[in-house]
């Protein structure tokens, strides 16, 4: 866990990939889920954040 | 000078051309053989990217290019995710993507396992097995609407043979519980073919000396499987599910020529209703959003399978 966070104000690739794999997948999650509507409303903007962050992290350093 | 093709061709160029190509860099050289790739990428896959980008922030409808076009912010996409409609249809392609990937590749990888154990008329099997795969989606979509068929179906009575119920009692299109997986029969059906082909590929690729090592180890059949012959399938089945998983989000026409969309609005998927929106309803703007958001969604998951799918490789 200590990695992870150090990684994460480290600006490295691995952890913050993390965050953005998670971010697509809840938004995806959020998009087809049959529970309640609000989670369909913000799921567009949840992939939206996590496969751009997933783009720019992907040129950070290892 | 010997007399080869090269050194003909290089004769007949005229000597004004030849001195022009001479005074070129080697990188100058390889931007004249790019470029027009790089063009038609251009023109054809970017420029409307970024048009549709553009168009999803406006009013702007097809069939009314001389109207006057507004920009209205983010109000499509406020629209498209407000709506309870295009949300039911959201989990009809939920439904649809994960049933269809699930069936296809337990079908397609057991019987990529049975094939690939030498057996006579191996070979035949497999083209047989193959032939759903070669054929158009309306036609199978056609033959699918007669199989499934109350009174006269094969499927029906296949159906009734084993559960003892009377064929015409269901009708597998015109019932809003069995619609959405009379989609996925006939994807199933059509699709297993590919993703067993590609895990024939994958089992194939596996050497028999691992086996043989694992024998003189004396590993179980059981253990063999689960420690040779699934690590080593996986990219391939990775890969199955993506070319799938892509293909599926877009489905179209199998759908439309099956049901119809129908019973109601049961069997519409995204793909379905985005056509509607754009080509029935002139709504392009709403359209454009509409694509976007089905695109950065496919984009998405895209991105983190092929990064899975490099990792997987790597190992």
């Amino acid at each position: 866990m200590r990695n992870f966070v150090s990684g994460l104000l480290c600006l490295r690739r691995g952890p913050w990939e993390i965050v953005a794999t998670v971010l697509i997948a809840l938004g995806v999650f959020m998009l087809m889920q049959p529970f309640v509507m609000w989670a369909f409303t913000y799921s567009f903007i949840t992939t939206l954040v996590g496969t751009v962050m997933f783009i720019i992290v992907s040129h950070f350093p290892e | 000078m010997s007399d080869t093709p090269l050194n003909r061709a290089a004769s007949a160029t005229p000597p004004s051309v030849a001195r022009k190509i001479r005074g070129l860099s080697d990188r100058a050289i390889a931007w004249i053989f790019v470029g027009p790739t790089i063009f038609l990428l251009l023109a054809i896959n970017i420029f409307p990217l970024i048009w549709t980008i553009n168009l999803s922030f406006t009013n702007f409808r097809a069939n009314r290019p001389n109207r006057e076009v507004e920009y209205v912010g983010l109000r499509n996409y406020e629209r498209i995710l407000n709506d309870s409609d295009i949300w039911l249809n959201m989990q009809a392609t939920a439904h649809f993507l994960f049933w269809t990937i699930f069936f296809q590749v337990l079908i397609g990888f057991t019987l990529a396992y049975l094939i690939n154990k030498k057996f006579k008329g191996n070979d035949l099997w497999t083209t047989i097995i193959v032939l759903p795969m070669m054929l158009s989606p309306a036609v199978v979509g056609n033959f699918w609407k007669f199989l499934y068929q109350p009174q006269i179906g094969l499927f029906n009575y296949i159906v009734a043979f084993f559960t003892g119920k009377e064929p015409s009692s269901f009708e597998m299109l015109g019932s809003v519980d069995l619609a959405p997986w009379s989609i996925v029969i006939v994807d199933t059906w059509m699709w297993t073919p590919f993703v067993m082909l590609i895990c024939l590929a994958g089992l194939r690729s596996i050497p028999d000396y691992i086996y043989e090592a694992a024998e003189v180890d004396r590993a179980s059949k059981l253990r063999q499987f689960f420690t040779i012959t699934i690590p080593m399938i996986l990219p391939f089945l990775m890969l199955a599910v993506l070319f799938r998983g892509i293909e599926n989000f877009k489905m179209f026409d199998l759908v439309v020529q099956l049901t119809g969309r129908g019973p109601g609005s049961t069997t519409e998927l995204t793909s379905i209703n985005l056509k509607r929106e754009a080509f029935e309803k002139w709504r392009t703007g709403y359209a454009s959003a509409y694509a976007i958001i089905l695109f950065v969604t496919v984009f998405g998951l895209a991105s983190i399978y092929v990064k899975a799918l490099n990792k997987v490789k790597e190992r």
